[in-house]
């Protein structure tokens, strides 16, 4: 699969990532390399194979409806870039 | 050219659980911004969301409910987009193996036509956080306590013509998940949310027109009339000769019209893929037999059957199923032993009364089904008349208070001593010669002033009917006096 420079531009907004010009170039050949790899995935016959979502053989897995106490909110904001003692704070989301 | 409206609705409900779809934070409404979180709600890295099996069960009742497929082998998936309602940058919903598919909600509208919406899908996902932006610092800030509320949001086909239509479904799709207990469905807490898709075309034509979405619809009264809004602007677009833009519109309230929000920067692109975090789900046929076992009776079938067992009308039934916790009261009161139309009149007239007087709901209500089966009782023993009780009724109400010692407390026993009520009349004749003398004349209206003055003589207090065949014997002898 062709990677383009105007799909890395179109990647990096959604991941929200500013990639400078000059390294859209070298990003559309790595991604490429990677994407390719797929390439010999598909190459492989897999008729008569179920696609698999999860490699593990476990399903069902679920907990009871019993309220645990949170956390202590000072905890949890501990790491926040921004926060002031009550929310997380961050840029202007909101219209 | 006449024109006719296409609607399709997705409704998003929060589910009842003690605890959010992820993590083991409670779910209860309101609190310190981010004090209902744990580091699984909040995003953090490393760690491991586990499904609440309460949720899946509930998505099940609700689909059973709604007449859907229940889908054995399910999956969630990963919506990815960046905005700090979730802390994740992901939502984890279902897309390709939604829990239910292809439901059915018969309706029927005050104007009294009927007609089955169809269901789409049914699928569980988590609710996201609350932002408010603060212009002071120029910043928004975040507050996780709904950030993995769970929710299921239903889907219809485009099977609504009009807003009447709409909230007729709306109104079984509430009555139906709380009756099955899987939502309290509050509107004004956004328990309860529904975005409207909407288009217009040419009457008659099979094709779809563009449609537009609208959001921000917090009561049933904002969904008329958005709709109304919305059909009124797109016709007019159209007749003008231009273009409907499919776009997400908002409702505003105060100003009454639907404005064009923002559109994000870029289409979006959720770049859905199956959630590795959560094992796949396989239903057994013992799961599912065990939650059909399980479903509660319903409106419409406590509707008929209170009509066959108890020979209520129709429109008794309908008042009664109206609400679950008032079904339950009526219920119990029968149980009790009260007679079902006495029960029905008393529910429907004095209790619903007091509910819309005090601003309650039914499930908010304190008195017990034994106050009001042993006030019916009083009544049909003639130891109250209905008035009265009414008055005890009311008295009692609030607080499920004693209903002997009030009435005792205020001397309100019905009077039924025969002496002491032919004393009264014998006294009231005594004192308005003139009001016999004028009904003998033929004035009918003197009988009531006569029943009225012996009543008030025993403070309301006796059996009105009593005192009607008193006065009536009492009328009748002074006549065969007068032949003579």
């Amino acid at each position: 699969m062709k990677i383009t420079e105007e799909m890395v531009d179109y990647i990096s907004v959604l991941s929200r990532l500013r990639l400078p010009e000059e390294e859209r170039g070298a990003m559309a050949a790595e991604l490429e390399r990677i994407v390719s790899y797929m390439d010999v995935l598909e190459s492989l016959d897999t008729t008569g194979v179920e696609p698999l979502s999860h490699v593990f053989p476990v399903k069902n897995v679920m907990r009871p409806d019993r309220v645990v106490p949170s956390w202590p909110r000072a905890d949890l904001l501990w790491n926040a870039p921004g926060h002031d003692d009550e929310a997380f704070l961050v840029p202007k989301a909101v219209e | 050219m006449t024109w006719e409206t296409v609607i399709g609705l997705e409704t998003h409900v929060e589910l009842a659980t003690k605890t959010k779809i992820f993590c083991s934070c409670t779910t209860a409404f309101g609190g310190e911004a981010n004090t209902h979180c744990c580091p699984v709600c909040t995003g953090m890295p490393g760690t491991l969301p586990v499904l609440n099996e309460s949720v899946l069960e509930f998505a099940v009742k609700a689909g059973l409910a709604l007449n859907g497929d229940i889908t054995r082998f399910c999956r969630f998936d990963r919506k990815n987009y960046f905005y700090p309602d979730l802390p994740k940058a992901y939502q984890i919903s279902q897309l390709y193996l939604p829990i239910v598919r292809d439901g059915r909600v018969p309706i029927r509208t005050p104007s009294g036509l009927e007609k089955v919406i169809r269901i789409h899908e049914l699928h569980m996902e988590e609710d996201a956080g609350k932002l408010v932006h603060d212009p002071w610092l120029d910043q928004t800030k975040c507050d996780y306590n709904r950030c993995g509320v769970p929710l299921i949001e239903i889907v219809t086909e485009p099977d609504f013509r009009s807003a009447e239509e709409v909230v007729a479904y709306l109104e079984k799709l509430r009555s139906t998940l709380q009756y099955l207990g899987v939502s309290d469905c509050k509107m004004q807490e956004g328990s309860l949310r529904c975005d409207v898709n909407l288009s217009v075309r040419p009457a008659g034509s099979e094709e779809l027109g563009t449609r537009t979405e609208m959001k921000n619809l917090n009561s049933f009264k904002a969904i008329s009339r958005s709709i109304a809004y919305e059909t009124r602007r797109q016709i007019e677009l159209i007749e003008e000769g231009k273009r409907v833009i499919q776009e997400t519109r908002r409702w505003d309230d105060n100003k009454d019209a639907t404005f064009a929000m923002r559109s994000k920067e870029n289409a979006q692109d959720y770049r859905y893929f199956p959630e590795p975090d959560i094992p796949p789900l396989e239903l057994s046929e013992e799961y599912l037999d065990h939650l059909r076992a399980g479903l509660p009776e319903m409106a419409e079938e406590k509707m008929t059957r209170y009509q066959a067992d108890y020979g209520l009308p129709e429109y008794d039934t309908q008042m009664l199923t109206g609400q679950k916790a008032l079904a339950d009261f009526f219920e119990s009161t029968v149980a009790l032993g009260a007679d079902p139309k006495q029960a029905a009149n008393w529910i429907m007239g004095q209790v619903l009364g007091q509910l819309s007087a005090r601003g309650l709901e039914a499930k908010d209500m304190k008195l017990s089904p034994r106050t009001l089966v042993h006030l019916i009782e009083l009544v049909r023993t003639g130891k109250l008349n209905r008035n009265t009780a009414v008055k005890v009724f009311e008295a009692v109400f609030a607080d499920d208070g004693d209903v002997d010692g009030y009435v005792k407390a205020h001397g309100l026993e019905q009077v039924s001593d025969p002496g002491a009520v032919a004393g009264a009349v014998e006294a009231a004749f005594a004192a308005n010669p003139q009001s016999v003398a004028d009904f003998h004349s033929g004035k009918e209206k003197a009988f009531g002033f006569l029943v009225g003055q012996v009543m008030r003589q025993l403070k309301g207090r006796a059996d009105p009917k009593a005192v009607n065949e008193a006065v009536r014997k009492k009328l009748d002898e002074a006549k065969c006096g007068l032949d003579k």
